[in-house]
């Protein structure tokens, strides 16, 4: 038995191309305790960050500067009763928020956090996380109508529709990338999500600047696709909170509603993770090919290990920042001990990074190797999300007409224009 | 662990085709495909169809062909079915749920079926002479590819279908066109 969890540590493909049950566990296991956390921390962060686009302080009293409150937030929905409306349907209403969460977690199989850092490369990967992730908009709908009342019904209406008309201009946006991968010496494309970013890094350059500016037009029609995919502002037709109260989860309550609100993070994360990996060069850092010395290699490892001391350092202001009267004694202290942590978590990484700076096989070069790409994944990742909170906060919520009016006669034509034109100019360039 | 299943794992093997797959899957796929015709309420006949065709593409998995299952999860569960519920949530329910289910075809459909299932289970008997024992190998990271040359040919050659693929291209869009016009009254 330990021989069998130990052979897959020297060996460079996913869990799931090894064959190795134990270590594809392990890997699910650390991405759902990830994606957990970090749905938490992008609750804060939401919450911060609309606060302060409007002047405002955002949540301050439960622990130093609300950091508390998303934890605050899951107890109390944990323990707040579970109401089921008497004439929806039973069975439906119960299992509508699982359809969503399953549909957004499944995806996370072929999410290719590094060339071995996934749980299982599939060939058709791709494929699979466009058709799982659009699974999703069933649970959406299925609760709308479970509720047996009006304004979930509208919702779910309009995201059903909503959903199948950016599906198409997001499909052919994503085709346009796939047309890329094809342009090597081999003349063989890839849907594998690996191969794909493999791809990137033969050609020497992420499919948003390849053949300016069509991989830079395809982006941006998936980058605008998929905030209506996952139904958030200024698209949030769906939970539009000024027309339907809350759009399809109005009659949730619970833990229920924060499945949902769980998936709704799930499935950002997830589009996010495909746009990096299209066209953002996935795990790669900036420019592996032109600064491939290996003193480039050790500078960029040490990164992970600056952004986590950067961190620290700004706690340890806040600490410092902190009114020095005795009420908030408590406060100072649980934040020192969180920038601490942060420090602490800094070191690690600054020593695996120093430890592994030689490219041999040793463990730590491994796990400096790891670090690296998921960070790189992540922060891309991260700055997606960030978008997601910024657009939220400047852009009023489109009209219904005018959202399906740009989703068919806007980016559908020019989605196949530049499907058309990528593959014209790839036959004439290759 | 047994030892048999310890050296199957070392040597790299998946054991993605058990039978115990094959049996949940097609178990499901019949139990929930029987589902869709005896549920009074429409929409959890739709749910139950959705749970056949995943079941489905579960089985295109088995037999090695992922870009199937892919097309199969994109195509219908996740845009017809969405459109189907559309649809039937427009209706109403109350009163559809009512009405007599199967009405006076039955028994066409009766035979309908019966041929069908003669069709398959001489294609079953006789199989061995049609078809090779245990179908292509098709290696599994290659089948899109596979796919890919027989419609579109390469290296300039036409490929096998690829004609066959135009036509039905073209009768596709024939269909779009002729769906738009007969919906909409001034264009």
């Amino acid at each position: 038995m330990p021989n069998f969890i130990m052979s897959y540590l020297g060996s460079k493909v996913t869990p799931g191309e090894a064959g190795n049950q134990f270590w594809a566990l392990i890997y699910v296991l650390i991405i759902f305790a990830g994606v957990a956390v970090a749905v938490l921390a992008m609750n804060w962060i939401e919450r911060k960050a609309l606060a302060h686009f409007q002047i405002r302080l955002g949540p301050m009293r439960v622990g130093p500067h609300g950091l508390l409150q998303p934890i605050a937030d899951a107890v109390k929905l944990m323990l707040k009763e579970d109401i089921i409306p008497a004439e929806a349907d039973q069975f439906v209403f119960w299992i509508a928020p699982l359809i969503g969460l399953l549909a957004a977690f499944t995806v996370y199989t072929v999410i290719p956090f590094g060339p071995s850092q996934a749980v299982s490369d599939m060939n058709i990967g791709i494929l699979f996380m466009l058709g799982v992730s659009s699974l999703g908009v069933l649970g959406i709908v299925v609760s709308g109508w479970a509720s047996n009342s009006h304004y979930p019904l509208i919702g779910a209406l309009r995201s059903s529709a909503q959903m199948v008309s950016y599906e198409v201009a997001m499909g052919l946006a994503v085709v346009s990338a796939i047309l890329m991968t094809s342009l090597n010496a081999t003349g063989t494309g890839t849907l594998s999500m690996i191969g794909i970013v493999q791809a990137q890094q033969q050609q020497g350059v992420w499919f948003i600047f390849k053949f300016f500016p069509l991989g830079f037009l395809a982006f941006v029609i998936f980058a605008i696709a998929m905030i209506a995919e996952t139904n958030r502002a200024p698209f949030d037709m769906a939970e539009a909170e000024s027309e339907l109260t809350a759009g399809y989860h109005t009659e949730y309550s619970g833990l229920r509603w924060s499945l949902f609100m769980l998936a709704e993070y799930a499935a950002m994360i997830a589009v996010s993770s495909i746009a990096v990996t299209l066209w953002l060069g996935g795990w790669m850092r900036p420019f592996p090919n032109l600064l491939h010395a290996p003193a480039w290699d050790f500078i960029f490892s040490l990164f992970p290990g600056l952004t986590f001391l950067g961190l620290a350092a700004i706690t340890f202001v806040g600490v410092a920042r902190m009114p020095s009267q005795s009420f908030f004694k408590i406060q100072r202290i649980g934040l020192a001990v969180f920038a601490a942590v942060l420090g602490f978590i800094a070191l690690l990484l600054l020593v695996i990074a120093v430890a592994g700076r030689s490219a041999d096989t040793s463990v730590a070069a491994r796990f400096r190797e790891g670090i690296d790409y998921v960070y790189w994944f992540v922060l891309k990742v991260a700055v997606f999300m960030y978008l997601f909170i910024w657009y939220r906060a400047t852009w009023p919520r489109y009209r219904f007409d005018q959202l399906m009016k740009i989703g068919w006669k806007v980016m559908l034509p020019i989605s196949l224009g530049v499907l058309i034109v990528t593959a014209i100019v790839g036959v004439i360039f290759s | 662990m047994n030892p048999a299943m310890n050296s199957a794992f070392n040597a790299g093997m998946a054991p993605v085709a058990t039978p115990w797959f094959f049996y949940v899957l097609a178990g499901l796929a019949v139990a929930s495909g029987v589902a869709v015709i005896t549920r009074r309420n429409a929409v959890h006949a739709a749910l139950a169809l959705i749970v056949t065709l995943l079941s489905v593409a579960g089985l295109y998995l088995m037999l090695y062909a992922p870009f199937v299952a892919g097309v199969q999860i994109i195509v219908y569960a996740g845009g017809i079915m969405v459109l189907f519920l559309f649809v039937i949530m427009l209706v109403n329910i109350e009163r559809s749920s009512k009405e007599r289910r199967f009405n006076r075809i039955w028994p066409v459909g009766l035979v309908a079926a019966c041929a069908l299932m003669a069709l398959f289970v001489s294609a079953i008997v006789k199989g061995k002479a049609l078809f090779p024992d245990r179908g292509m190998p098709l290696p599994e990271s290659s089948n899109t590819q596979q796919i890919a040359t027989l419609l579109y040919g390469e290296a300039g050659r036409m490929g096998q279908y690829t004609f066959a693929f135009e036509i039905a291209s073209l009768l596709l869009l024939v269909a779009i066109l002729g769906a738009v016009i007969m919906t909409k009254k001034k264009i």
